[in-house]
């Protein structure tokens, strides 16, 4: 049998009986675009968690005082209550760890902060001028905190956009050169930071800098540290930075067993890859999800060829009395299965395209529809057709022709 | 052209098994009209499917053409079903839903034949079979029961088999469209020189062959010219 007898034998039998096909083809339709649309949503989870992430500074290694604790989110939970880094450990870190790009000691606290007649309760951060490379931050209007106004302890704050919208309204120009009260003591605001975004776990937008020695001097009161963050000069170095930092400050705080440390070394690579495990379990979960409504619509397709070929015996009898072979029979009804996939794959693929862009709109997740799961989608369908067409073509070939044309 | 020796068919096996052909010899020649004659049950569509290379006897041997196929496999059969054969059968003959051309463009298909050539020898083999292009895009069931058959012997043409086999083509049908099929069958044989086997139990469809042979319980019991043939002209 030529291609172009297949392709008319295959219409004809499938534009038969529209209802049914287009059921079929309907099981197939769901399969094929809930996986599309749910490993969208997986991978654009994932991705937009990664560069979050990310955005919280380049190769950065975060040193916080407290016992080690298990890697991961984990270990910010005592972050700030142990009181065991001090400025001298930053500078030790700055000047004999290899590698080691930029270096910021932080103290930071949550203090009610006024203006002129508005209040508000936020985040303080004690942060030298390196934060800015460090945590990728931009300054939006005026200046960042110099090390000149570090070492002289100046009051100075530069603010987070959330916290300037609310003390001074999101409308209000000028506010560079204005004060705010930090705990009742004067600062002068002296720059704005780009917005970074970002919700829920650390934002980023609503603080306050100061230099970390008016924190130390005005609110803490001591030469502690609430985190050290180092930015390592490669990803490749980060984890002998790492190791270096660690064994620094192990030598320094004359702690000879590592288990017993009082601080604890977070390599930004962990995190990502700590986030990226949960986030790519949930890709899988969503893909199993899709996996099993295919699963399904082939069962669907199994079943409607099993009854198109009872109800077709006596003529496939007949087409094999006038010289039909079994490899022409087998070919009918594996490209009828096949072709209901495929179509149901092509509508499969737009619709989860579809669902993508409109979770998209929704601006929930950004989801992104990789051509490897467009790929994919089409050869399962592809594979779903010849898998469950199988069984019914064989039993359709292997038909007897005389027992076949008496079929009732 | 055919020559069978001594063929039986067991169907079953054990205490199941029934023998409905006994040891049947005959031989027919090229463009010979044979009438296959006998009660039901006697075995003739058991016949009928070995010398049309549905079936293979138990025991016997078939030449057709020369060539000894009781021992093929199922593939080798089929192509001899494909370019010898043409079969005309008691009902269920033609594809529901497919067109007239369709249907009689079918073996070809099967024989690969290219596109442009089978609708030609479509065409040809529907005229010789007495059929008319007003019938050629309908569909098989929007046609007559007299037509169903004539379409049915176009499609049996339709390869030039040297063979052709009709299991009560007209056992459907009144005897008016009875005899206008048989008397299709007689103008091929005497004007395309097809050789024709014809089964039925009614001796007046016989009687349109120029011989016959009466099976009764599964064994040949005469085998003799027909004087009397009746000759019927469309
Ligand atoms: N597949 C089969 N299995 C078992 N027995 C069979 C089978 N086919 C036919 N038979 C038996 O073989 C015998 C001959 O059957 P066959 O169909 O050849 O008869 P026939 O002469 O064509 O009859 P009719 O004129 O009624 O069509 C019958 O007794 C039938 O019961
Ligand atoms: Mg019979």
């Amino acid at each position: 049998m030529k291609l172009n007898d297949i392709f008319h034998e295959t219409y004809t039998a499938l534009s038969a009986n529209k209802a049914r096909s287009g059921l079929t083809i309907l099981g197939i339709v769901i399969g094929i675009s809930s996986v599309i649309a749910m490993v969208s949503i997986g991978t654009g989870a994932s991705a937009s968690i990664s560069s979050r992430i990310e955005s919280l500074g380049s190769n950065l290694i975060q040193i916080t005082p407290g016992a080690q604790r298990t890697q991961g989110f984990g270990a910010s939970g005592g972050r700030g209550n142990a009181k065991t880094l001090t400025t001298a450990d930053a500078e030790a870190i700055a000047k004999e760890v290899a590698n080691v790009a930029a270096v910021d000691a932080q103290v930071s606290g949550r203090y009610q902060v006024t203006a002129k007649g508005t209040n508000t309760n936020t985040s303080v951060t004690g942060v030298t001028s390196a934060y800015l490379s460090v945590r990728n931050v931009e300054v939006a209007e005026g200046t960042f905190i110099t090390d000149a106004q570090n070492n002289s302890a100046a009051k100075v704050a530069v603010l987070g956009p959330t916290t300037r919208d609310d003390l001074f309204g999101a409308d209000a120009t000028d506010v560079v050169g204005k004060s705010v009260r930090i705990k009742g003591v004067e600062f002068k605001v002296v720059g704005i930071t780009v917005a970074k975004g970002g919700t829920g776990f650390q934002n980023q937008d609503d603080i306050i800098f100061i230099p970390v020695k008016s924190a130390q001097r005005y609110f803490s009161g001591d030469q502690y540290l609430s985190t050290i963050a180092v930015q390592a000069s490669t990803q490749e170095e980060m984890t002998q930075v790492q190791e270096d930092i660690t064994t620094l400050l192990l030598s320094r705080h004359k702690i000879s067993d590592p288990a017993q440390a009082d601080f604890s070394a977070m390599n930004q690579n962990d995190i990502l890859s700590t986030a990226s495990s949960v986030t790519s379990t949930l890709t899988y979960l969503l893909a199993a999800i899709g996996s099993i409504s295919l699963l399904v619509g082939g069962i669907g397709i199994m079943n409607m060829m099993l009854t198109t070929v009872t109800e077709r015996t006596r003529e496939i009898g007949l087409r094999k009395a006038i010289g039909a072979k079994k490899k022409d029979i087998s070919t009918q009804f594996l490209a009828e299965a096949v072709a209901l996939t495929v179509i149901g794959g092509v509508i499969g693929i737009a619709l989860g395209w579809l669902i993508a862009y409109v979770v998209n709109l929704t601006g929930l997740v950004t989801t992104s529809v990789s051509l490897s799961s467009v790929i994919l989608a089409f050869g399962v369908s592809a594979v779903t057709g010849i898998v469950f067409g199988y069984y019914p073509a064989r039993r359709a070939a292997n038909l007897n022709p005389i027992e076949a044309m008496r079929y009732e | 052209m055919i020559k069978v020796d001594n063929i039986t068919k067991t169907y079953g096996s054990g205490d199941m098994a029934f023998q409905a052909l006994k040891g049947a010899s005959f031989t027919i020649k090229e463009g010979e009209f044979v009438a296959i004659m006998g009660p039901s049950g006697s075995g003739k569509s058991t016949l009928m499917h070995i010398l049309g290379c549905l079936d293979t006897p138990t025991s016997g041997s078939y030449f057709l053409d020369g060539k000894d196929v009781s021992t093929l496999d199922d593939e080798s059969l089929a192509d001899i079903r494909n370019e010898k054969i043409g079969f005309v059968f008691q009902a269920f003959n033609l594809l529901p839903r497919t067109t007239v051309l369709r249907n009689v463009m079918l073996p070809l298909v099967y024989a690969g034949v290219p596109e442009e050539e089978r609708e030609k020898r479509a065409t040809q083999a529907l005229y010789a079979a007495g059929l008319t292009e007003t019938h050629f895009t309908h569909k098989s069931n929007e046609i007559s029961g007299g037509q169903v058959q004539r379409v049915a012997i176009a499609r049996a043409l339709v390869n030039n088999p040297s063979l052709i086999l009709a299991d009560e083509p007209t056992g459907n049908l009144d005897t008016k469209t009875g005899d206008i099929v048989l008397a299709t069958f007689q103008k091929l044989n005497k004007e395309h020189g097809s050789t024709i086997v014809l089964i039925t139990h009614e001796p007046d469809v016989a009687a349109y062959a120029e011989r016959i042979i009466t099976v009764r319980d599964g064994a040949i019991v005469s085998d003799v010219k027909n004087a009397s043939q009746k000759i019927h002209a469309l």
